[in-house]
């Protein structure tokens, strides 16, 4: 057995105060086990240390909100007695360093925070973010990656139905795997983590414990270097079988009145679990680990206590309820065993071989758990650029087909035709639109749900790019007709000992606190991933955002294509023809600069509401937000999806064509009159700028090109590049 | 028309198909566990999608020799109807129930995505509701569907008209030897399928000739 040392301490990523912190709690020099239970627990990862004095600037509540941040996952009320449970996780470095098991996990994880709280999983979705395409590793790291949230989704039955995918440089050293669970459970049968009942049985189900993931949470705590790769036996290894009867026995027990308080051993597993609960309960906790059901042999206290395992539930019990919870996991066959009982104490204390392991008081590791103001630097404005200074390179349709297979907006179809998008059958709309649409089972209503962000703005300016990633996913929610309910976070970012780092981290929440308040969306869960940096190189500034919406009428949700020819196409919103930060810029002039489109939220959520009661009116045949690549950008994906052309009337203007305005939305209607007379109603700007029709993408100023041609392109870049044709 | 759809620890598609069959008959199927040797009345038994018991080694070999099985295969001798969807019919070949093999995808990848399936025969229940030589659109959700026999079995197949559904209009999603998408027995009684016509049964599935499969059942069976 090591001695615990101030250097050993270090060595578990404690500062030198948070050693002295530590060795004030405990009056004496830790032991081992003990270390490494201060040491997850006041990780970045699981002690949020860097980040919670700026999480709480967030709104959190509202009338639908059951549950906000603080629990496994937000819940939010969907009426008819239902609740729908969400969040979004990051699993970015595992998945750096081993890519399928790494997002396999990610997606497992994510899936236990859901069903914790009670409800069946019903849809996952993802975020994505590689380095650029012709880096040695993306093609790697990105086949592995699929594969994983395939090979795990698919197996446990819960579909995947939407997500987003982008590649730039700034990821070249660290990918990004952000995973979305959306589950739905009975409005008043929510279940939660806080112990009660001293004396309480406490159980573990699942799998059993290996000698994987020790440290994990460490080490997603940590910038890479060289040698990273050194670290794959800190990445855990998925069972989805495994998973897929933890759901069914989970969810079979809660039907009963047995589950007291439940909590998935997540990050820092069997520490972080049984800490977190008997700390939310003001209570003391005993476990014997010699019960642990443990993979291997000789596993000491600490390797118990630290690995990261998976497909592994801890559970407080009524007393007397033994026999029965027992009876439902036998049936699953998976592991129970009661390892423990809840006291009065207020310690937590491990024996192992009939030894005292550890001994120490829960409520400092929390209250005391460090809180760092970190110093940051606001970004600088961008230098403003001349729009009028970037003409058109080429006739505005093959410019269309260039930015139509570039990697940003090229067709992800070979990353989500290896997700199972159907499984429970009732998918309205899968991954492609601009949000999915999923029938609340056994009803005629549906949830709908995205993610969105987009890193350059962000970069560009932080604060304008964290309102622009709350404002698309609303956005997004509300073309298909959902009214937008509520939020999940997953904010990646570099190292928060930076203060330009913090200064994006402080700016972007900044930017969605705005955006949430005044589009009454809040935050109701999230995570947050520091440290996304390689030899000093940060990500992008990345804050996910997950959005989840309500359709009364599933029948009615809007798809983003031309339906039918002989549509009027109107633009709802003001385009001014922002062209700084766009892709346009990037892709066809090489150049990426400029202040992102401003996001004026009154404007915002005027439009989007006008457009959500259209649809609801049955005046929208399609509908789609103009976001990445413009408006021409948007129609395009309309006359693609629903393989029609159009005529349009737009000019040979680059801004026009190509500028990413926020606010807008392309709509297809076969009365553009009323239209027009409500948008006038409402004040927000509308113009006619083409009617659907026809095989071909055709105007006066723009030249022609078949929606064939368009598609092609649209679909080769990704199987070109996987096959190893380009890069 | 009674039906049961038997569960296996890791089936996902047996909730799905239950409603497919309720709503063809007018009330819910029997649910039966994989552990069951015994099955109730039953005029058509369901082998749902999903990876029975984690399908790590090879899908479908574990479940062939599970309890339940015993039982169907029992029930076939005895003249009920056995359909396999997906992970269903991994589990009728595995069994022996039905000739041949599924084997990785060509690509190597999981594949979800419709496609378009030429009905090769209406011989037998499974597809009296559709006209002959008809093409429907179903989806398909699998990683091993690559369906392959012998060369005497699938002249066999191919002559006895035993071929009953295949991939047209360059859909093949898998590989699969004919464009085989679906087979039955010898006896018309068991047939299995790697499309899914149960997540083609309602309107918001974008296409319901998965649904005719179980009304025509009914039909036959009722």
């Amino acid at each position: 057995m090591t001695g615990v040392t101030a250097d050993v301490a270090k060595e578990h990523g404690l500062s030198a105060e948070e050693w002295q912190a530590a060795l004030e709690i405990m009056g004496r020099t830790p032991s081992i086990t003990e270390l490494g239970i201060f040491s997850v627990m006041w990780s970045e990862h699981c002690s949020y240390k860097s980040s919670r004095v700026w999480l709480k600037t967030l709104p959190t509540t509202g009338p639908r909100v059951i549950c906000g941040p603080g629990e496994n996952a937000g819940v939010v009320d969907i009426g008819g007695g239902l609740a729908a449970v969400f969040k979004m996780e990051s699993h970015n470095h595992p998945s750096f360093i081993e890519p399928y098991q790494g997002a396999a996990t990610g997606v497992g994880g994510i899936m236990r925070d859901v069903f914790t709280m009670g409800a069946r999983p019903v849809a996952n979705l993802n975020a994505l973010r590689f380095g650029r395409p012709d880096h040695p590793r993306t093609r790697h790291l990105l086949a592995g990656v699929v594969a994983g949230i395939g090979g795990y989704g698919n197996c446990v039955g819960v579909p995947t139905v939407g997500g987003e995918l982008n590649f730039h440089p700034a990821y070249d050293g660290n990918c990004l795997v952000n995973a979305m669970t959306v589950g739905l459970a009975k409005a008043d049968r929510i279940f939660y983590s806080a112990a009660a009942g001293v004396g309480n049985p406490v159980v573990y189900v699942g799998s059993k414990t290996g000698r994987d993931g020790i440290h994990g949470a460490t080490m997603a705590s940590a910038e890479f270097s060289e040698g990273t790769e050194e670290k794959r036996p800190t990445v855990q290894v998925g069972d989805p079988f495994t998973e897929k009867l933890l759901i069914e026995a989970c969810l079979e027990l809660m039907a009963t009145d047995a589950i007291v308080a439940i909590q998935d051993m997540g990050a820092a597993g069997l520490t972080s679990s049984s800490v977190e609960m008997a700390g939310k309960g003001d209570l003391g906790i005993t476990l014997d680990l010699d019960r642990v059901p443990q993979r291997e042999q000789g596993m000491t206290a600490y390797e118990i206590m630290l690995s990261e395992s998976q497909e592994r539930m801890l559970m407080i019990l009524r007393p007397g309820a033994e026999d029965q919870a027992r009876a439902i996991f036998t049936k699953w066959e998976l592991d129970f065993a009661v390892i423990g009982r809840l006291t009065d104490t207020g310690r937590l204390v491990l024996t192992r071989d009939g030894r005292v392991e550890a001994d120490m008081p829960i409520e400092p590791l929390s209250s005391r758990a460090p809180l760092y103001h970190r110093p940051w630097e606001p970004t600088p404005p961008p230098a403003p650029i001349d729009d009028g200074a970037f003409d058109l390179p080429d006739t505005p349709v093959r410019a269309l087909a260039r930015l139509l297979a570039s990697a940003d907006l090229c067709s992800r179809r070979w990353v989500w035709e290896q997700y199972d998008s159907h499984v429970g059958a009732d998918t309205a709309q899968g991954p492609g639109g601009d949000a999915a649409v999923v029938r609340i089972h056994g009803t005629g209503r549906a949830l709908a749900m995205t993610c969105d962000v987009t890193p350059r703005y962000c970069l560009a300016d932080p604060v304008e790019g964290g309102r622009q990633a709350v404002a698309e996913a609303w956005r997004n929610l509300t073309a298909v007709g959902a009214l937008p309910l509520a939020v999940t976070d997953n904010m990646n970012f570099g190292n928060p000992e930076k203060p330009r780092i913090m200064g994006q981290f402080a700016g972007c929440i900044q930017g969605m606190a705005d955006a949430c308040r005044a589009l009454e969306f809040p935050v109701v869960s999230g995570n947050v991933s520091l440290y996304n940096e390689t030899d000093g190189r940060a990500i992008l500034p990345t804050p996910a955002i997950g959005g989840l919406g309500l359709l009364e009428d599933v029948t009615k949700a809007a798809v983003a294509a031309f339906t039918a020819p002989d549509l009027a196409i109107l633009v709802l919103g003001d385009g001014r023809g922002h062209l700084g930060q766009s892709l346009y810029l990037r892709e066809l002039h090489g150049r990426e600069e400029g202040a992102p489109p401003p996001v004026d939220l009154a404007v915002e959520r005027r439009n989007g509401d006008l457009v959500r009661a259209l649809i609801a009116d049955g005046l929208v045949a399609g509908c789609h937000d103009v976001s990445d690549g413009g408006l021409l950008v948007a129609v395009a994906e309309m006359a693609m999806a629903g393989r029609t052309g159009c005529r349009l009337d737009l000019p040979a203007d680059a801004g026009v064509l190509f500028g990413e305005d926020q606010g807008r939305y392309v709509v297809a209607t076969a009365d553009p009159t009323a239209v027009a007379a409500r948008a006038v109603a409402a004040g927000v700007p509308v113009a006619r700028v083409g009617t659907t029709g026809g095989v071909s993408l055709t105007g006066p100023h723009l030249g022609a090109i078949s929606v064939e041609d368009l598609t092609a392109a649209h679909e080769a870049f990704l199987p070109a590049l996987m096959s190893g044709e380009t890069a | 028309m009674h039906a049961a759809v038997v569960v296996f620890p890791g089936s996902n598609c047996d909730r799905d198909v239950a409603l497919a069959v309720a709503r063809a008959t007018g009330r819910p199927p029997a649910m039966v566990w994989h552990g069951d040797t015994d099955l109730p009345r039953a005029d058509l038994i369901v082998l749902p999608g999903g990876f029975s018991y984690g399908d790590y080694l090879r899908c479908g070999a574990m479940a062939a020799h599970s309890p339940v099985m015993r039982a169907v295969v029992e029930r076939v001798k005895a003249g009920a109807r056995v359909l396999g969807i997906c992970n269903g019919f991994q589990i009728l070949t595995e069994a022996r129930l039905l000739p041949g093999a599924l084997l990785r995808n060509a690509s190597r990848k999981f594949v979800c995505r419709p496609v378009s399936l030429r009905v090769e025969t209406t011989n037998g229940e499974f597809t009296r509701a559709y006209a002959p030589g008809e093409t429907i659109r179903l989806p398909v959700a699998h990683g091993e569907g690559n369906y392959t026999a012998d060369p005497e079995t699938l002249a066999r197949l191919e002559g006895e008209g035993r071929v009953v559904f295949r991939y047209v209009d360059g859909t093949n999603p898998n590989g699969s030897v004919n464009d085989i998408a679906g087979i039955m027995d010898a006896t018309g009684r068991v047939m299995g399928l790697m499309p899914h016509p149960e997540r083609a049964s309602e309107a918001i599935h974008g296409s319901t000739d998965g649904a005719r499969m179980f009304e025509g059942l009914v039909e036959a069976l009722a």
